[in-house]
Order: structure tokens, then C-alpha cells, then sequence
């Protein structure tokens, strides 16, 4: 993970603040993180650092020029401008409505975009309207567990899939 | 008691009777993992009546389930502040459920559900945040049951998922598994020592970071620290368990090791420490919270190098947790404050401790 500041070195200090409803997490290098006065230890949470967590987490929070429109969520409404505002996204389409935005961001907080964790396998919806789009789903979760070498799951939704078809 | 929780073990808190592995240096284990419903706006946007519907479908989903056969539903939105206020000292809810900072009210639909070791918090920051809660360091156990509900509860309701990001959240700081491991640990050694400030900073390089004893945003009192991990996506659930799990092993150890050392270079000098923090326990007219705690973790520290022995780690445990305001006005039946509060605090904790050392004592001479 790089350092949010200087985008350089790789972060050492990792601060996450809450004001109200906003939650800012910033990623620093120990020199950056020097040069604003932050030490690393039990001081950390008492340091009156809200205007400049803040301001590092709308970075973050918009890894995105400041005037990209990407028009809003087509479910709930959401535009980026109240991502940026309240550090919460609207609804789950969000992601798919703002994906390039929140690749770059979720690379920056976690330092890897993609999932490689448990799969869902809802079960109820196995013979949903689409089955031809369920099945692709499933392909779909297939090729990332392969490429997670979770065979486990992988073995698993071939057997669903193989059902499916 | 003002809430009915006296059918489930200690309250809703299993983990108090310090049964668990470790448990001398951890108090105890919570695993949470957030998911969220595919077809709803997330809380913060949704409106009240998406979100009764929400609490509906999960009481509904989890009737069935053989893991909440025996537990407690309570409807948070429709309880008193001090009421919310009990559950959140017992760490059953989040802060943001009980609704406690000035300017949020607690959300429509805002619900517990809970069996004593597994927790279900609907309409928080996310539509579920599922946590399991072990006495001890025991992460595998918690996530093991937590692992297995989450699957089942995932076939009755459509949980949102994107094949990239993995399981998804209001916040995109928990997006991807949704876990974030959390071990409160005691580690007056390495603050006595000096060295905590490496040990917080060598966690932080490993992607781990630490808070208070209630999580985000609480200050760090009587040495108590909630270590947990940072990222949730990329990495799998048994990664960052493995990870967060392999760190505070070793930080237990550096703490074990920083007790010796006290005990062999400074033995008096932590004898007096230890006794005097009791002292004052048993015997203060007026305690503060911070104070308490301050004091519970110089006793607890004499119990782990067995130097104290008319007090058991449960009743530290407990005392940790009662003596906090909600738990005090409850007890008082009315809301106190300054100054009533620390005198009702201390004379709460004179009580217990005054019991406990009779306790012993009895127990002590029987054994004679």
C-alpha cells in the first residue's frame, strides 16, 4: 500500500477517523506522516487531526478528478458528490454505476482490488427468470475462485453449474 | 434488570467467565462480518419503511435457524437511552446502533438479536453486522460459527455480492469479506516497560491497527487495546484471521515476557502496584471511570502474576462492564450523574469485591 500523500513510499501509518456519520482512513508513510506532526503510538487517537485526515480521505474518498460526473446511482440516486460528502455509498448498484472510481479507491484503501475471500452462492435464487444469466454468474465466480486457488468453493460451483446445464 | 436479558448466560456476555484460551492477557474474541440486502438502499439512505422490512425479512429468515432457538430480540429503536445505553457497555451493540452521539438519532428499525455468543445488529452503518463474541483468544471459534450462519442466513436472504469486490458495503472500507477481527487485550506489562509504543507500531506496519476499549473512536483506558485488522478486501477470511491471529500470539507473548521482567527486576515495586490499585478498589468512596479501570487493570495484573488471589478474573470482568453509567443507573433504578455517580460507582464496586474476598476467604479455610 502507498502512502496517500506522497504517493511514493510505502504507507506505515494507517489513521482512521470518525466525525459524525464520515469515516476518513488515511494511509501514511512515516515521513509524510512526520511532517504532519503525526507519531506513530498511543498518542495517535488524541492528536487533533480532523481537518487533515479529512482532507486526506476526500482524496481518497475521490481517487477521481474533482469535476468527473458520473451521473447518479440509477437505483437510490446516489452521485459521487454524496459519496464524497458522507463517505457512504447509497446502495449495492453504486458500485456497478461508479466501478472505475471504486476500483482505484478500494486499491488505495485495501492495496488490492479484488475479492478473493468466500463466495456468495445464494441458494434460493438458483431458478431465477434468468438461468442463461445465473449460470454466467456462476462462471463468473468460478474463474475467481480459480484464480484465488480457493478450490474448494471452485469445485462447488462446478457441481452447480453442472446441475444448472 | 430493566432489559430481559437474564435468560441468556451472564447477561448476554458468555465471554465474561474468562474460560477461553489466554484469557489471563485477552479478555475475549469478536469476529463481525457486514453484509447488506442486493435489492435496498444501504441504512443511511434507505427509508423507514425499507428498513422495517429489512428487520422483518431477518427475523423472519433467522426463525428457522437453529442457532437462535434461544435468544433475545430487541426492538433498539423503541428502547430508552439508558436502556441503549446498557446494551452498548455490554459490547451487544455499536455505538452507532444505540444511537448515542448528539447529533444521530437511533435509526427506524434499528434491532439485537442475540443468543449470548452470537450477535445480530440489523439497520446499522450496514443491513446486518453478524459479530461472534468468545471468551479468550479464539478467532477460529468465532469465525466458525459466524462462518456457518452467514451461510445459512445468505440462502433465505439476497445478500448484495459483486464478483470483483467481493460482499458490499455502506463503506468501502469494509467491502470484500465484510470481517473485521477485533482481540481486547490487557498489556500493562508492555505499557510498565515502556515498549508498547514499538509494539502499537510494528502492528500498524502489518496492516493492523488498535483502538479503545469500545472500538472506533474510544480512547485507550486501564490498558486495554482492541487490536484488530485493517483491509478486508484481497486477502481471504482465513488470511487475515491467520495474519491478525500469528501478530497478537506474538504480542501475547512480548506481554508475557514484559511480566517477568517486572516481576524478577521490580518485584516489590509491582507487589505495591498491584495491592495499592485493590486497595483503593475495596475501599475508595468515589471512583471515576477512568480511574476504575485504571485500577481494574493494576488488580487484573496482580491476578495474571498471582500476587492477588481473593479476587477471579470473572469478577474483573464484570466489574469492567457494571460499573459503567447505564449499568449503575440501572442498578440505582434512576439516571445519575456527577456526583452521585462515581459515589454509586464505588460503592457498586466496594460491594462486589467485599463478596468476592468472602468468597475466597471461606473458600480458602474450607480447604484448610
Amino acid at each position: 500500500m502507498l502512502c496517500d500523500h506522497c504517493n511514493d513510499r510505502p504507507a506505515a501509518i494507517h489513521l482512521t477517523q470518525i466525525e459524525g456519520n464520515d469515516v476518513t482512513t488515511a494511509h501514511l508513510c512515516e515521513q509524510c506522516a512526520a511532517e504532519k506532526g503525526i507519531q506513530a503510538g498511543t498518542t495517535v487517537t488524541k492528536l487533533p487531526l480532523a481537518g487533515f485526515v479529512a482532507s486526506v480521505g476526500q482524496g481518497a474518498a475521490a481517487a477521481l478528478p474533482p469535476d468527473a460526473d458520473a451521473g447518479s446511482c440509477e437505483f437510490c440516486g446516489a452521485t459521487l458528490q454524496d459519496f464524497r460528502d458522507t463517505g457512504r455509498l447509497g446502495c449495492a448498484h453504486c458500485y456497478a454505476t461508479f466501478e472505475p472510481h471504486l476500483r482505484e479507491l478500494l486499491r488505495r484503501i485495501h492495496g488490492a482490488p479484488h475479492h478473493t475471500g468466500k463466495l456468495y452462492l445464494p441458494a434460493t435464487s438458483a431458478s431465477p427468470e434468468d438461468p442463461e444469466q445465473h449460470i454466467e454468474l456462476l462462471r463468473e465466480q468460478l474463474r475467481r475462485a480459480v484464480d484465488a486457488e480457493n478450490f474448494e468453493a471452485a469445485a462447488e460451483l462446478r457441481d452447480r453449474i453442472k446441475a444448472l446445464e | 434488570m430493566t432489559l430481559d436479558l437474564s435468560l441468556l448466560p451472564d447477561g448476554g456476555m458468555s465471554w465474561l467467565d474468562a474460560s477461553g484460551p489466554n484469557s489471563d492477557i485477552v479478555l475475549s474474541t469478536r469476529v463481525r462480518i457486514a453484509r447488506n440486502f442486493q435489492a435496498k438502499a444501504f441504512t443511511v439512505r434507505a427509508k423507514p419503511e425499507d428498513l422495517f422490512e429489512v428487520r422483518e425479512r431477518v427475523l423472519g429468515a433467522t426463525k428457522e435457524s437453529a442457532a437462535f432457538e434461544n435468544s433475545a430480540v430487541f426492538n433498539v429503536d423503541e428502547m430508552g437511552r439508558i436502556e441503549r445505553q446498557l446494551l452498548h457497555e455490554r459490547h451487544l451493540i455499536s455505538r452507532e446502533l444505540a444511537g448515542l452521539d448528539r447529533q444521530t438519532q437511533v435509526r427506524p428499525g434499528a434491532t439485537l438479536l442475540t443468543n449470548g455468543e452470537l450477535g445480530l445488529m440489523v439497520n446499522e452503518e450496514d443491513h446486518l453486522r453478524m459479530q461472534s463474541l468468545q471468551s479468550g483468544f479464539d478467532l477460529l471459534k468465532a469465525y466458525r460459527l459466524l462462518e456457518r450462519f452467514d451461510t445459512e442466513l445468505g440462502g433465505r436472504v439476497p445478500f448484495a455480492f459483486h464478483p470483483e469486490f467481493g460482499y458490499l458495503t455502506a463503506c468501502p472500507t469494509n467491502a470484500g469479506t465484510g470481517l473485521r477481527a477485533s482481540v481486547l487485550i490487557h498489556l500493562p506489562g508492555l505499557v510498565l516497560t515502556k515498549e508498547i509504543g514499538k509494539v502499537l507500531q510494528g502492528l500498524s506496519q502489518v496492516g493492523l491497527t488498535f483502538r479503545g476499549l469500545y472500538g472506533e473512536g474510544s480512547e485507550v483506558v486501564g490498558n486495554f487495546f482492541q487490536l484488530s485488522n485493517q483491509t478486508t478486501l484481497g486477502k481471504s477470511e482465513e488470511d487475515l484471521l491467520d495474519h491478525l491471529g500469528s501478530m497478537v500470539r506474538q504480542v501475547v507473548e512480548y506481554e508475557a515476557q514484559a511480566r517477568e521482567v517486572l516481576q524478577t527486576e521490580a518485584p516489590a515495586v509491582i507487589a505495591d502496584k498491584v495491592w495499592r490499585a485493590y486497595g483503593l478498589l475495596r475501599y475508595a468512596r468515589s471512583l471515576s471511570f477512568e480511574e476504575t479501570m485504571n485500577l481494574l487493570s493494576g488488580v487484573r495484573l496482580g491476578a495474571g502474576l498471582n500476587l492477588i488471589h481473593n479476587v477471579s478474573v470473572y469478577t474483573l470482568n464484570k466489574l469492567l462492564v457494571f460499573s459503567q453509567p447505564a449499568h449503575l443507573a440501572d442498578q440505582e433504578g434512576r439516571v445519575l450523574s456527577d456526583p452521585e455517580l462515581p459515589v454509586s460507582r464505588a460503592s457498586y464496586v466496594r460491594r462486589v469485591l467485599e463478596g468476592d474476598a468472602a468468597h475466597h476467604a471461606s473458600n480458602d479455610s474450607a480447604g484448610q
